[in-house]
């Protein structure tokens, strides 16, 4: 064993694995009671050919997973307009539909130049016109970008339908398993393997500007080390390899620093590593368990799971001074929290008369709200608006993702065709943003 | 994985193999007959060693001679189990894990490698954390019957490798446990 070994820094070039990995499916499992009827009209492509993606398909399908939209099938509409001034009225008030998305692409040159307009049936105006050009790779991107645009208006929430999620799978028998860490968008698609490994993935996290993972592997050795990849060009470096845990890195919100977990002098305790030289600070000092720190949004406290009173409960160290103040009473483990964006709140894992859910900690009222209603919760991860949350759960025997909007009136699930999945962490950022240009 | 730990036992195996190789070839007819019989005069003292019983490890088990004076060897029980969230190792144990001790006293150049995991209930990292407690708990009781702490390596895996992949009672009581690994 190479307990001398300090930090090594081995740089690994991988190749990202090509996507012939099933997407993810989603089903929403509950939406809203007054869901908004909206129709989305199928695009008019103005080229040769066919178009590589059906844009208008995958705007829809984005509005009805949010589980705030009710859709009309293509097939029940009266008409097909593609510009406000074909729309006739009478043909969608007739279907009780209150928005209309229409749209229409064009070729320039190679690329492709997308309009969509979102219409108010009611008002009879037009509520947002955008244009954006992207390449033919960019498509769905194209498509997710004016979901969130539509979103945006009609909610007054930004959209996280250009986000991504990472996540991992387990394949195989318990003696003979396959880890993957896998990053998919948002919907599903366009799944990418950063990983895999004989060994287990874990604790995969982003960094705030969404250029940088980092995850436990026990790749090596068949021990527990933290791993830097950058999802943009691949390459990857192993951040820790000491003796014991090395756990639970936390990027804080400028990316500088990675929180983590070490319990090389003695038991776990929650460190600082500064990424650029390595350099270690330790954070608490207690014989306790404390470990899965979270950063609050300014970054100037962690929140963690410690077991100092005797069970995992959720504490916040300020890390100016280091003061520590617990945060739940409530329930007898809450464990692996973190901070909403807009720091009002917190989820966590929370068990109630033995069942363990995702719950919300309101740190205003001090109120806590169980958000979901399955058992074996773990796992949660808020999207960058704030507004949904994906966690890990058990569905038939196995571990799916599924996810809650945090005032739980929307829950859909994502099943897996791949055998268990796990540890979902989603991305702080847009996968590809558009300006929109004069059309 | 599989290894016969002690020189000794080797030694004395590879002999016994060879001996056992010649007799056997004496009996059969072939044409290098001719050659064969030069080994056989020295034979005396094989019964000899075979008093001397070591641990053998295989498959990270390990066998010691049985107790009371019986021929045969015991293999030592590898796995113990604890309660939900609890680090404590049980009575239940604690004889089995004076025997680990011992064996490991008496043969320095034993290495065992103490696995810890938790039960898929509650979170990743906390369960974690649990398990290194759990082989941790294991290794103070053996360092306390007098095992040197070099010889001991101790991971975790938390809930990452269950036995069992039921989601009940059962199941989980199965997966809250240290395997003690002999390499």
């Amino acid at each position: 064993m190479k307990l001398n070994a300090y930090l090594i820094a081995l740089l690994v070039v991988c190749i990202p694995v090509k996507s012939v990995l099933a997407d993810l499916r989603i089903e929403v499992t509950q939406g809203v009671d007054n869901a908004v009827r909206v129709a989305v009209v199928p695009f008019d492509w103005r080229g040769g050919g066919r178009l590589p993606e059906n844009i208008s398909d995958i705007i829809d399908a984005d509005l009805v997973l949010s589980g705030r939209f009710e859709s009309l099938p293509a097939n029940q509409m009266l008409s097909l307009p593609h510009e406000p001034a074909e729309i006739f009225n009478r043909d969608w008030r007739l279907l009780n539909v209150e928005y209309l998305v229409i749209g229409h692409v064009s070729p320039v040159g190679d690329r492709y130049r997308l309009t969509y307009t979102l219409y108010n049936v009611f008002k009879q105006s037009v509520e947002l016109r955008q244009t954006i050009e992207g390449e033919a790779s960019e498509m769905r991107d194209m498509a997710h970008y004016a979901s969130d645009s539509v979103f945006k208006v009609l909610t007054g929430i930004e959209g996280a339908f250009s986000t991504q999620i990472m996540y991992v799978t387990a394949l195989g028998p318990l003696t003979d398993r396959l880890y993957r860490l896998n990053i998919a968008d948002a919907d599903g698609h366009r799944v990418e393997t950063m990983l895999e490994s004989k060994e287990p993935i874990l604790s995969a996290s982003w960094s705030r500007d969404g250029r940088y993972i980092a995850y436990v592997s026990f790749e090596v050795d068949s021990r527990p080390a933290i791993f830097l990849r950058d999802v943009v060009n691949g390459t990857r470096q192993q951040l820790t390899n000491f003796p014991g845990l090395n756990g639970a890195p936390a990027f804080s919100p400028d990316g500088k620093q990675l929180a983590v977990v070490l319990s090389k002098d003695g038991n776990p305790d929650i460190y600082i590593l500064n990424i650029a030289d390595r350099r270690l600070r330790r954070v608490t000092r207690h014989y306790g368990i404390d470990t899965e720190p979270s950063w609050s949004p300014d970054g100037k406290g962690i929140i963690f799971t410690s077991n100092r009173g005797g069970q995992p409960q959720i504490y916040q160290i300020q890390l100016g001074d280091l003061s520590i103040e617990r945060l739940t009473f409530e329930g007898d483990y809450n464990a692996k929290a973190s901070v909403l964006p807009d720091g009002s709140g917190i989820v966590m894992v929370h068990r109630r008369e033995g069942i363990f859910h995702i719950a919300m900690l309101d740190l205003i009222r001090g109120r806590v709200t169980v958000l979901t209603e399955t058992s074996l919760d773990e796992s949660p991860s808020i999207a960058p608006n704030g507004s949904m949350l994906i966690y890990a759960t058990q569905y038939g025997g196995e571990g799916i993702l599924a996810a809650v909007s945090v005032d739980g009136g929307v829950k859909f699930n994502l099943p897996s065709s791949e055998g268990d999945v796990r540890e979902p962490a989603w991305s702080p950022q847009k996968r590809r943003m558009f300006k929109p240009i004069p059309e | 994985m599989r290894r016969i730990t002690t020189r000794g036992v080797i030694a004395i195996s590879f002999a016994a193999f060879v001996l056992a190789g010649c007799a056997s070839k004496t009996e059969v007819e072939e044409p290098v007959a001719e050659v064969a019989p030069v080994v056989v005069a020295p034979v005396v003292e094989a019964p000899v060693v075979v008093e001397v019983k070591r641990p053998m490890v295989s498959g990270g088990k390990i066998s010691v001679p049985a107790a009371g004076g019986m021929d045969g060897m015991e293999q030592l029980q590898g796995l113990f189990y604890f309660d939900f969230d609890q680090t404590i190792v049980k009575r239940a144990g604690h004889m089995e894990l004076s025997k680990h001790a011992m064996v490991l006293k008496d043969d320095s150049s034993l290495r065992v490698r103490l696995e810890g995991h938790a039960d898929e209930r509650g979170t990743r990292e906390y369960n974690l954390a649990l398990g290194e407690r759990r082989a941790n708990a294991v290794r103070a009781y053996l360092v306390a019957e007098g095992a040197p702490r070099s010889q001991i390596e101790v991971i975790s895996y938390g809930e990452e490798k269950p036995v069992d992949g039921g989601h009940n009672e059962a199941a989980w009581a199965m997966n809250r446990r240290v395997e003690v690994v002999y390499r």
